[in-house]
Order: C-alpha cells, then structure tokens, then sequence
C-alpha cells in the first residue's frame, strides 16, 4: 500500500465543509419542529379521531415505515413535478423529511399517549374539559415527557439519514463533500473528516435535545 | 420519443429484488456474525473491552449509512490501489452497520435475562463462557427474534442507499428505468410499493411475535 494521504487539502477546505454541516444542522432541525407537529396531529388523530382519519393516519404511517426514505425523496422530487408540484432540491428534501419523520414519531407519540393512565382522562372529563381541551391540557405533554427519549433517537437518526438527500442535489454536507471530493480527488480523505463532522452533529444533537428535555420538562418542576 | 414504460420495463424491476434481497441477507448474516462479537463484548466483565464495543456501536449508530459505505467503497479502493467491485464493498459496509445494531439488540436481550440464571450458573460452577453458553445464550435468542425482524425491515429499506454508489439493485434499477422512460411518476410509486410488499409482512411478523413474547414472559400490554 503506497497510497500517501493527505489530509491537508482537507483542512483547506474546512471552511465550506462547516459551512455545509451547518446546512444540515439547519435542515434537520427544521424537519424535526415541523415533523413533530404532524406527529402529534397524526398522534391525536389515531388516539381520538374517527374511524375514517384512524384508518388514514394507520395506512400513512405503514406505507412510510415500510417503505425507504431514498425513494419516498425521489417522488417528492422527481415524481410530483409529473402532476404540476414543482419543489426546489432543498424544499423537497425537507418535505420529505418532515413526512418521514412524522410517520415514525407519530407511532411514538401515539404510545406516550396509551401510557397516560384512563383516570387522568376521566378525571378531566368530569371537570367538564372538551376533547381537543383534555389533549392540549391534561395528555400531551406527560405523553411527551414518556417517550422523550425515542423521540431523541428518532430525531437523531433523521439527522444521519438527511445525508442521502444530497442525491437530489440539495445542498448540505455530503453534497459539498461530494463535490470537494470530485475536484481535488481526495475522496477517502474528505469522507473521512464528514462522517466525523457527522459524529459530532449526532453528539451534539443529543446534547442540544438534553438540554431542550431540561428545559422544557424539568425547570421548576420539584418532582 | 424513447420507451415507454411496460411490461418489460416491470420486469426489469422485479429481476432487481434478488440482489436487494441477497445484499440484505448477505448484510444480516455478516452482522450477525459481528453482532454476536459486540453483544458479548458489551456484557465481558472486562472494562477495556466492554469500552471497545461501546464505541464500536457509537460510531456506527452516529454516523450516516452513506458515510460508512462512501469510507468504506473509498477506503477498499485506497487500500487495494484499484477501484473494487461494489459488492465487496456493499457488503462489508453493510455488515458492520447491521453488527452495531444486531449488537445493541442482543445485548439488550441478554439483559433482559433474570440475574438469578447467571446466579444459578454459577452455582453449578459454570465459568463465564459456559453461563453464556449453556445458559443465557438460547434463552436470548428467542427474545431477541421480534427486534431483530424488525432490525431485517430497516436493512432492506436501507440497501437501497447502495445504489447511490451505482450498485445495481432495486432502487438503482428504478433510477435506470426512470432514465429511459422518463416516466417518474409511474417508477417509484412502483419501486416503493414492491419495497413495501417486501417489508410489511415482515413488520406484522415482527409485531406478532413481540406480542407473543412479551405475554409470554408476562410484560404488560398497553396496547
């Protein structure tokens, strides 16, 4: 093995690699706010809705589950064009990972929810709190707090799987490292330093969302 | 105008789903192999070793697919001075990403093993190896059969990453498809519902049997 390596040409170009960890930083968050959100609306609907909205929410979640994420962003980008939906690269990606994401959080989410005992239920009810009153009051949030962690792996592993949108030609990490590869011919060398620079973001990211379940959980609470 | 797609082009999908099928259970049996490694390296009385494993699993599980297949692809290359196969290199990156999560799972399921069996090992004046091995091992493994269905599901979906290093399988197949009949929005709902038939009886299975074991060991059901 002669192969010299030579990671200075990489630590040239560190700028713009950072530059594109921060896309994905940017990327990722937003998809997991906005994820979230279908989530807990998917969550609510398969707990409360009526049967119709079940079966719809239950068919989404199957179909995204059981499908890969590789293709679910090659028919957000290449497919909808076909019936007149025209997204950019960086929108398609983050649609389909707020979809993807809101699949599998929705399935979590919907199990803190069964967790919270019946009583707590009945309890309000008989306080006199309407439907939409007792989820936003009394079930959301503890269910929130159960599943917490799932939710921060979940989150975590979107992070990591947001690196195949790059074949879409969106931009953030892999594919600036795609194109630093290509030009300097260093490839062995750039993805390297990425998937370390992925580490890090996968590190960080579960220190951020520590820190969030602090914040939002914890602070001034004595139990 | 070029082809249309038909009957042949469908066929030319589904003669993919070998090779995606085979590069998952290629990946599952060399995972299983490294798996069973980490798992046990995890649970060893030593603390070197059990520090190994960990950081084996954390490097695989914070960082993306992609990444470990570009390093990997790349890092042959460097390594034999000659651009490899793909398969090779599809192969050995898929194994050692099945290894960290075959190897968080069965970790988990020896865990999940009474003390007192290690207790009642011991007192027969078993050493470690043969409590592992006559004891703990097969009653691990029927608990571990759910999550590792379960883990075969998210493989499947995953190998479809390997086509972004042009390895000819199910997705890569519905790229070439979509390059030659320029009808995307026919091709990957196609892909995405033959990858769909593959994995949802799987993940029923993998329900089913959860169910099962976990009314067998007397774990209560929530759902």
């Amino acid at each position: 093995m002669n192969y010299v390596f030579q990671f200075n040409v990489v630590w040239d170009h560190l700028p713009e690699l950072l530059e594109g960890a921060l896309l994905t930083i940017q990327l990722s968050a937003t998809a997991m706010a906005l994820g979230l959100l279908v989530a807990i609306v998917c969550a609510y609907g398969k707990s409360a809705g009526p049967p119709p909205v079940r079966w719809l929410v239950a068919a989404y979640v199957e179909l995204i589950r059981n499908t890969p994420f590789l293709v679910q962003i090659f028919i957000f980008y290449f497919s909808l064009p076909v019936i007149g939906i025209r997204l950019t690269a960086n929108t398609a990606a983050l649609v389909a990972m707020t979809v993807n994401l809101g699949a599998y959080a929705a399935e979590i989410v919907r199990a803190g929810i069964e967790a919270i005992p019946h009583g707590q239920v009945e309890a309000a009810r008989a306080l006199g709190l309407k439907r939409l009153q007792i989820f936003r009051f009394i079930i959301i949030f503890p269910a929130l707090k159960t599943v917490y962690p799932a939710l921060a792996s979940q989150f975590i592993l979107l992070m990591l799987s947001s690196s195949v949108v790059s074949t879409i030609s969106a931009v953030e990490l892999t594919a600036i490292t795609n194109s630093l590869a290509s030009t300097t011919f260093r490839s062995f060398e750039f993805y390297f330093v990425a998937t370390g620079l992925y580490l890090a973001m996968a590190l960080g990211f579960r220190a951020g969302l520590g820190a969030i379940y602090w914040a939002v959980f914890q602070r001034g609470r004595t139990a | 105008m070029g082809r249309s797609f038909g009957t042949g082009e469908f066929l030319f999908l589904l003669k993919a789903i070998p090779s995606t099928l085979l590069l998952s259970l290629g990946a599952l049996a060399g995972g299983a192999i490294v798996g069973l490694f980490v798992a046990i390296l995890r649970i060893v009385p030593s603390r070197p070793l059990r520090w190994l494993a960990t950081s084996y699993i954390g490097l695989f599980q914070g960082t993306p697919v992609l990444m470990q297949l570009f390093v990997t692809y790349y890092g042959l290359a460097v390594l034999f001075k000659i651009q490899v196969d793909a398969w090779p290199a599809v192969l050995l990156a898929f194994s050692l990403y099945s290894g960290a999560f075959l190897g968080e799972i069965w970790r988990g399921s020896i865990e999940a093993i009474p003390r007192a069996q290690w207790e009642a090992a011991e007192c027969l004046s078993l050493g470690f190896p043969k409590q592992l091995w006559y004891v703990i091992l097969l009653q691990a493994a029927r608990i571990s059969i759910p999550p590792t269905v379960g883990f075969a599901v998210q493989l499947i979906k995953n190998t479809s990453i390997a086509a972004i290093i042009g390895f000819v399988e199910l997705t890569r197949a519905g790229q070439l498809m979509t390059n030659a009949t320029f009808e995307p929005m026919i091709v990957y709902p196609i892909v995405a519902a033959l990858y769909f038939i593959l994995c949802w009886p799987l993940s029923l299975v993998a329900q089913t049997l959860e169910r099962h074991i976990d009314a067998a060991l007397g774990i209560k059901q929530h759902f």
